[in-house]
């Protein structure tokens, strides 16, 4: 019941704002439905962390301690995205670059946008999945394009011609998944849910899962924005107005991630952790070392940023890769601080980039001593990005590099850490430009409006009390590494 | 339907869907390359129809009527009229040229035998033979939208791997369930639908559908 009703709610915001000419009130009823999907994550966890999962549909939901999890993720990241798309679509509307049309269809497909990653992660069918991530695409596509810029048409045309052959790739994987479980023997029984996929893993035929985790590894890889399938992420992201980039690289990216783990368990069962492990690697490392060399030059700070996913993902990837308890339970922290951290960051940039309108790293000087409160989130934002303690990306990346090391890829680990050091060297000196230095002469200190940055500092709170305590997240953390880790 | 003519059907159908795929590498007029993707999903549809009668499989049979439908007439539809816009419906100029490009095909049906050898060992049936048919159309798919440079020539590309995972689908496991194999069609049939709105947009902001034209987002 619970399950439906965190689908049932967003859609209904939906609804309502596709039909009622768009207010602030819409706007703000959209955001109470992605608070409500929170609620419901957070009862759906205390069900499930000790119980038997939540079913409905006779399966076809399922919802167990990591989709409770990955709906608790969608609910933190949704709230602040839609709490700032009420200011966003007001500064379009003023500045008249939106119609009320417009707006309200965005506010619509922002909805339909966070049903279907929650379908995603709440579906027990692997296609039903598939079907959902394939939704997301479609619907994120005109979002991206919203502003109706030469720049943000290419964006999108690159994110669904690149996204739509991936996630096909995926599909052909799921296909041969499906394959290998009907001729497993009891041929009437053979279905797409995951449970049963689970269930007869060990007896699937190895070379058919073989190329199936390959195509899975690679079309679902593409979502998630791995290296060598990275390439529409800088656009699509930076191209996208902020709270749907915030989304994209907050959630989108790790619930693309999330049906990789799914598949992840089952190759696992069917031919070893090997494979899987040495696939896993290979795109993380590479995702890596792109970032590192890309950030160098990186000249946009919304590129900027929309690298540094790329990066992030390659260490979920490492950390999935050793797959063991402690290192799944540290990439799912992960998924959440980044996605804190990287949400935050990308609403900022919006605001950045309403008040001084530019996305160069160049244009954009001394915004601490101009803008003190945006500059400070920026500032604790970057500090938290590049794993600085007390932040909870620390903790997870200290632990992901510890399980690395113990399933024996310290190799994996080390050159991952040297990425990393160059990652934050470059981001560093970016990020000192923009915050630093005395303003012009005469100019006033601007504020900024507390309602803007209340959230993003409750969210960058969040993320460092999880950094300290691991409260409340610990017993979830457990649990969830227990469903899919080896 | 018996024996051999199930298997000659199917073969002839199967075949119908990878020369179809190489026809839109070798033909440079977009009509032409549009029609033979109509053909291609009528095959396709063919497939599921031959597959859901030697199965007594109503789902199956009805699934192939959608796909006929969906695939052979509403999806060219849409594309022909994008075409009949643009007077200059002509792949101009591809990165690799047509002979280079056939040659790549026969290459890439090679692979697609290679890569499917356990999938064939695990089906010892008419259908399982079929599969590496499948991987090749998807794989030309692939190399198509990699070489071509027109709008409508990537959207004709990611429908060539659609269709040769939809017979891959078709042939291994007699289609994927219901509720799934909706889903995806639906997917596909929206994924082209978004395309041709961009491809409409650029048409209106540029005066050309080149995704060469697209240049702005560098690093």
């Amino acid at each position: 019941m619970l399950a439906l009703v965190v689908l049932a709610v967003p859609f209904g915001a939906g609804v309502a704002s596709a039909v009622a000419p768009w207010r602030r009130w819409v706007g703000w009823l959209c955001t109470a439905s992605i608070g409500a999907v929170l609620v419901c994550g957070v009862g759906l966890a205390v069900r499930v962390v000790h119980g038997p999962p939540v079913t409905a549909f006779g399966g076809v939901l399922r919802v167990d301690a990591l989709s409770a999890f990955m709906v608790i993720v969608i609910g933190a990241i949704g709230v602040l995205a839609t709490w700032q798309s009420v200011r966003y679509l007001d500064a379009e509307l003023v500045a008249g670059r939106c119609s009320q049309r417009h707006a309200s269809l965005y506010s619509m497909l922002v909805q339909g946008f966070v049903t279907a990653m929650l379908l995603a992660v709440v579906a027990g069918n692997v296609g039903v999945m598939w079907v959902a991530v394939e939704a997301t695409t479609i619907i994120t596509t005109f979002l991206v394009g919203h502003r109706r810029t030469r720049g943000s048409l290419e964006a999108s045309w690159k994110y669904i011609a690149i996204c739509s052959v991936g996630i096909a790739m995926a599909f052909l994987g799921t296909v041969l998944v499906y394959l290998a479980a009907l001729h497993v023997g009891h041929h009437e029984h053979a279905n797409l849910d995951w449970t049963s996929l689970m269930a007869v893993s060990h007896h699937l035929d190895p070379g058919v899962m073989r190329l199936a985790i390959a195509l899975l590894v690679l079309g679902y890889g593409t979502k998630v924005g791995l290296a060598p399938m990275h390439s529409w992420l800088p656009d699509a992201h930076s191209q996208a107005p902020a709270p749907i980039s915030a989304l994209m690289s907050g959630v989108l990216l790790t619930v693309a991630f999330y049906a990789l783990l799914r598949f992840k368990a089952i190759a696992d069962g069917a031919l070893g952790v090997a494979l899987p492990r040495a696939l896993l690697v290979a795109v993380g490392l590479l995702s890596l070392v792109v970032a590192a060399s890309l950030l160098l030059s990186q000249r946009d700070y919304k590129r900027m940023l929309a690298y540094h996913s790329v990066e992030h993902m390659g260490l979920i990837a490492l950390g999935a890769a050793a797959g063991t308890r402690l290192a799944i339970a540290a990439v799912l922290l992960h998924i959440l601080g980044h996605g804190l951290a990287k949400g935050v960051l990308f609403l900022t940039s919006g605001e950045i980039l309403l008040a001084e309108g530019t996305t160069e790293i160049a244009q954009v000087k001394a915004l601490l001593a101009r803008r003190p409160a945006l500059g400070g989130v920026f500032a604790f934002g970057l500090v938290a990005l590049l794993g600085l303690p007390p932040f909870s990306l620390f903790v997870s990346e200290l632990n992901m590099v510890r399980a690395e090391t113990q399933v024996g890829l310290g190799w994996a680990a080390a050159i991952s850490l040297v990425c990393m050091a160059v990652i934050f060297g470059a981001v560093m000196s970016h990020g000192r430009h923009m915050l630093f230095g005395a303003g012009p002469d005469g100019e006033q200190v601007h504020k900024t409006p507390a309602i803007v940055t209340a959230p993003l500092i409750g969210a960058l709170i969040g993320c460092a009390i999880l950094g300290v305590l691991a409260w409340p997240l610990a017993g979830l953390l457990r649990a969830a590494a227990q469903v899919v880790a080896t | 339907m018996n024996g051999p003519a199930y298997a000659s059907t199917l073969e002839l159908m199967s075949g119908v869907i990878l020369v179809c795929a190489v026809v839109t590498l070798w033909r440079r007029s977009l009509s032409a390359v549009v029609k033979a993707l109509a053909i291609q999903g009528f095959a396709l549809g063919a497939v599921a129809l031959i597959l859901g009668i030697r199965q007594h499989d109503a789902v199956l049979i009805v699934v192939a009527c959608l796909v006929m439908a969906s695939k052979g007439v509403v999806i060219p539809t849409l594309l022909g009229r994008v075409v009949a816009s643009d007077p200059s419906s002509r792949e101009a100029t591809p990165i690799v040229n047509v002979p280079a490009s056939l040659v790549g095909a026969a290459a890439l049906t090679f692979l697609a035998y290679g890569a499917t050898q356990p999938v064939v060992a695990l089906i010892p049936t008419t259908a399982g033979r079929l599969v590496p048919l499948g991987f090749a159309t998807l794989l030309i798919g692939f190399f198509s939208m990699v070489v071509r440079r027109k709008a409508i020539s990537q959207i004709v590309g990611l429908l060539l791997v659609d269709n040769g995972i939809a017979l891959v689908a078709f042939l291994a496991t007699a289609g994927v369930p219901l509720l799934v194999e909706l889903g995806a069609s639906l997917d596909v049939l929206l994924a082209v639908v978004v395309l041709r709105v961009l491809a409409a947009q650029m048409w209106s902001k540029f005066g050309v559908l080149d995704l060469d034209q697209l240049r702005e987002l560098r690093d």
